[in-house]
């Protein structure tokens, strides 16, 4: 396995890990840019570019697009988060070139009018399918609650009336502004002729124009808070829980996500053994997530109404004793164990290394290879567990619950 | 430019132990993992029609203790060894998944082989069992689009075969200690059962200890299966909801049938990449919907092609009606460009397919459970590549889509087309 990176002169990185035993490659563009750099005109516009990208070039219709990524016989799609929007494919490597020119082209796209009035339909068909599933856009209002106006609260979908309100002029100009080469960066896994690939973007992206671009990333002053949402039409109550974390930049990030094993997996975890084993919630679970300046522990339980507000205090009991008596360096090594056989499984698919070599580029800019996070891993110890908890304490958290709960009763 | 690399030769191999439990498996020693898919022949068509879930039950009580393990000293043991695992409860079989690193694959099947044979099955932990299924069963009922595909597959399938995997609440609620005891002894038996192993490991030493662990496993005799008319669900379901979805399903033809890799291609043109045809459609041409798709689901002696759209309720009449349209379409045949595309799909598919060994083992077990016998890849490659737009036009006309059930769910009722 060997990483190899490189600069083109207006910008545009190229970053690569590339194993000649694997029989195909994953291969994307990573833009930096995502719901968090959005206004509030602009709500869901980084989603909805994603969704155009794939609506034509100057040289290729829409269904040029996709008849041709079907002929590669790619495996690709595209995806946008709070803070970067991804477009890969997996393919064989003798399609190297031929995604490469695909991919770059729809990096500059059309965006005409007609298809951005139809694509639309399809945006508001997306939000108002998530409206309807668990848990009912509580995700998205959490954050809200918890962070306030910082620009990580955003929802990444928009609302169906930013989406309605959004003109092709205002995608154009974020576009501009955000797709430039020093903004966004190609990334590859697996078997690539890394020397063949500089030569194929650079062919491709190497006129385009820089331009600066800019991002807030001052740390959240998160605030805590609760709150009750009826839905009577729900069979479940369903309860979120935020509370702040290490961030991407932040060295305790392994630590932070052994903590949430040790204490949220799905499985074999504190909050497994408690609520979900003994059959008291439909699922019970914590994780971490990381963005640049901020972190967050995401709690997550579904069960039945009447047994919500007890679930909740096992949850907070579960939180206390977790800050009063830390945990043990059996539960410690036994999330090691997992985490580590979870990096090795998920290594052997170039797809999963794509999304691993860029996600660290996009957010630290650094290459690590499998044994660097085994390696980091292992470094953990009891005590940097203990010592995020006492920085991050679980019990500091802002809570949302929705469901068919008629009243939620106070506090005694 | 298309694809053209080829997938590697990798062969299966294949042993029978004398009780009837078949070992498949597929050695790569390019691999740090190893995965297991463990078929038992205990699947929803043999729960008995007072006790839908008892399967479900099963699955759950039988990972609460086995062998000289606690429930907790179990789970902890699959953690220690990093086993990512997952189990589902299928028409026919219950499956258990397990993937970890090459070093722990003995070990992990110690601990499998103990828990299909030697489960405790604690009574202190029914009550636990019954409340986790019956909160499965509760959850699925917020998930619109996984509500209305359980009620098609119960309108299109004839009785056993269209239940839910997770049974009814009263099912699961009626289940005594001795429900489960039975069904378990009933049903978690070696014949019938798959057991396949996918990765870095050596074939002579695993089957030496699968004859070790499973060798003395005692086979049973099973009644066959007997099918009744479902009691038809009501087409429409009324839903508080913005969308409303909607479910279509016809008669395909099963795995094992000469004729599958035809069908599979009829739906692949339907619903494989953004240029099938309904995503280009629905979707592309007309924006009615985010997620539109059908698919192939093969049970040993039948099969349904599976189509969901969700819109909002406005739009959905026109949606039905256009997937409707497309599927009828199917009759006119398909264009040998549309196949290509496919193929290339298909192709790299496969290829892929070998990096994982998850993949591969539920691969290689499922092609023994409807073949008798692996095919390797590079067969599977070879009929790929074989099929010509005619075959699968040939196929259309003898099995032209028809009888289409339907299933709607949400604000209103939507107009059914009818005389198909």
């Amino acid at each position: 396995m060997r990483f190899l990176s490189h600069t083109l002169d207006n910008g545009l990185e190229i970053v690569a890990e590339c194993n000649e035993a694997a029989h195909s490659q994953g291969i994307g563009f990573f833009v930096r840019t995502g719901a968090r750099d959005e206004t509030d005109e602009l709500a869901g516009v980084s989603h909805f570019l994603e969704h155009m990208v794939f609506k034509g070039t100057p040289r290729r219709s829409a269904e040029d697009v996709n008849r041709e990524f079907d002929q590669l016989g790619a495996h690709y799609n595209a995806f946008t988060s709070e803070e970067n929007t991804v477009y890969y494919a997996s393919v064989l490597p003798e399609c190297q070139e031929a995604t490469v020119d695909l991919l770059a082209d729809v990096m500059r796209p059309s965006l005409r009018a007609d298809d951005f009035e139809m694509e639309k339909k399809v945006i508001i068909e997306e939000i108002q399918m998530y409206a309807d599933q668990p848990p009912f856009g509580m995700d998205d209002h959490i954050k809200e609650l918890h962070y306030g106006k910082h620009p990580l609260a955003r929802s990444v979908l928009g609302t169906v009336q930013s989406i309605t309100a959004l003109t092709p002029d205002q995608m154009r100009a974020y576009f501009e502004s955000r797709y430039c080469p020093s903004n966004l960066f190609v990334a590859a896994a697996g078997k690539v002729d890394f020397e063949a690939l500089v030569d194929q973007v650079a062919s491709r992206c190497g006129g385009w124009i820089d331009r600066p671009t800019s991002r807030e990333i001052d740390k959240a002053n998160s605030v805590s808070q609760f709150q009750w949402v009826p839905r009577e039409s729900a069979t479940q109550q369903y309860v979120l829980q935020l509370a702040d974390a290490p961030a991407s930049e932040d060295k305790d990030r392994y630590a932070a996500k052994l903590l949430a094993t040790v204490f949220g997996d799905d499985s074999g975890s504190r909050l497994y053994w408690e609520i979900v084993d003994p059959g008291l919630a439909e699922s019970a679970s914590m994780g971490h997530y990381e963005y640049l300046g901020v972190g967050m522990f995401f709690s997550w339980l579904s069960c039945d109404p009447e047994t919500a507000k007890a679930n909740l205090e096992r949850l907070s009991k579960l939180q206390e004793v977790a800050e009063k008596d830390g945990f043990t360096a059996k539960e410690l090594q036994q999330a090691q164990s997992k985490v580590k056989a979870r990096v090795v499984l998920g290594s052997e698919r170039p797809r999963n290394r794509l999304f691993h070599v860029g996600g660290n580029w996009m957010q630290r800019r650094e290459y690590r290879s499998v044994a660097d996070d085994l390696a980091a891993i292992d470094e953990v110890s009891l005590d940097s567990l203990h010592k995020v908890l006492e920085k991050f304490p679980l019990s500091r958290h802002t809570t949302v619950t929705i469901g068919p709960m008629t009243d939620w009763p106070a506090e005694e | 430019m298309a694809p053209v690399s080829q997938v590697q030769q990798r062969s299966a191999r294949s042993r029978q132990l004398a009780n009837g439990m078949v070992l498949v498996g597929e050695p790569a020693d390019t691999f740090q993992s190893a995965a297991i898919s463990l078929l038992v022949p205990s699947g929803y068509s043999r729960e008995p029609a007072d006790r839908l879930g008892l399967s479900s039950l099963v699955c759950d009580m039988v990972l609460r203790g086995a062998g000289s393990r606690d429930s907790r000293a179990l789970v902890n043991a699959l953690e220690i060894l990093g086993v990512e695992r997952g189990e589902s409860v299928g028409a026919s079989q219950t499956s258990f998944s397990a993937a970890t690193l090459a070093s722990n694959l003995k070990e992990t099947l110690s601990i499998y082989a103990d828990l299909v044979q030697r489960p405790h099955l604690p009574k202190d932990q029914l009550d636990a069992g019954k409340l986790v299924c019956l909160q499965e069963i509760r959850g699925a009922e917020d998930e619109p689009s996984q509500r209305l595909m359980a009620r098609l597959r119960h309108r299109a399938y004839p009785e056993p075969w269209g239940r839910a995997s997770h049974g009814s609440e009263e099912g699961v609620s009626d289940s005594s200690e001795a429900d489960v005891q039975d069904y378990w002894s009933r049903t978690y038996q070696p014949r019938g059962s798959i057991l396949a192993v996918a990765g870095n490991f050596d074939w002579d030493e695993i089957v030496e200890h699968v004859e070790a662990l499973f060798g003395d496993w005692k086979p049973l005799d099973t009644a066959a299966v007997s099918e009744s008319v479902a009691s038809r669900s009501s087409e429409h379901e009324p839903y508080d909801s913005n969308q409303c979805h909607i479910g279509i399903a016809f008669p395909s033809v099963p795995y094992r049938d000469p004729e599958y890799l035809r069908a599979w291609a009829v739906v692949g043109v339907l619903s494989g990449g953004m240029s099938s045809r309904l995503f280009a459609e629905v979707r592309e041409k007309r924006g009615l919907c985010y997620t539109v798709s059908a698919s192939l689901q093969t049970q040993r002696d039948r099969a349904r092609v599976l189509c969901y759209a969700g819109t909002t309720a406005d739009r959905a009449q026109e949606t039905l009606d256009v997937t409707c349209g497309e599927l009828l379409r199917l009759r006119d045949g398909v264009t040998s460009e549309e196949l290509d595309r496919l193929k290339a799909r298909i192709k790299s598919g496969l290829i892929m397919q070998q990096e994982s060994t998850s993949a591969r083992s539920s691969v290689i077990a499922r092609d023994w459970y409807h073949l008798g016998r692996v095919r390797a890849l590079e067969e599977v490659s070879r009929l790929i590549d074989e099929i010509r737009s005619e075959d699968i036009n040939d196929f259309l006309k003898e099995h032209p889509p028809a009888d289409f059930v339907f299933a709607t769910l949400g604000p209103s009722a939507l107009n059914i087309p009818e005389n198909y």
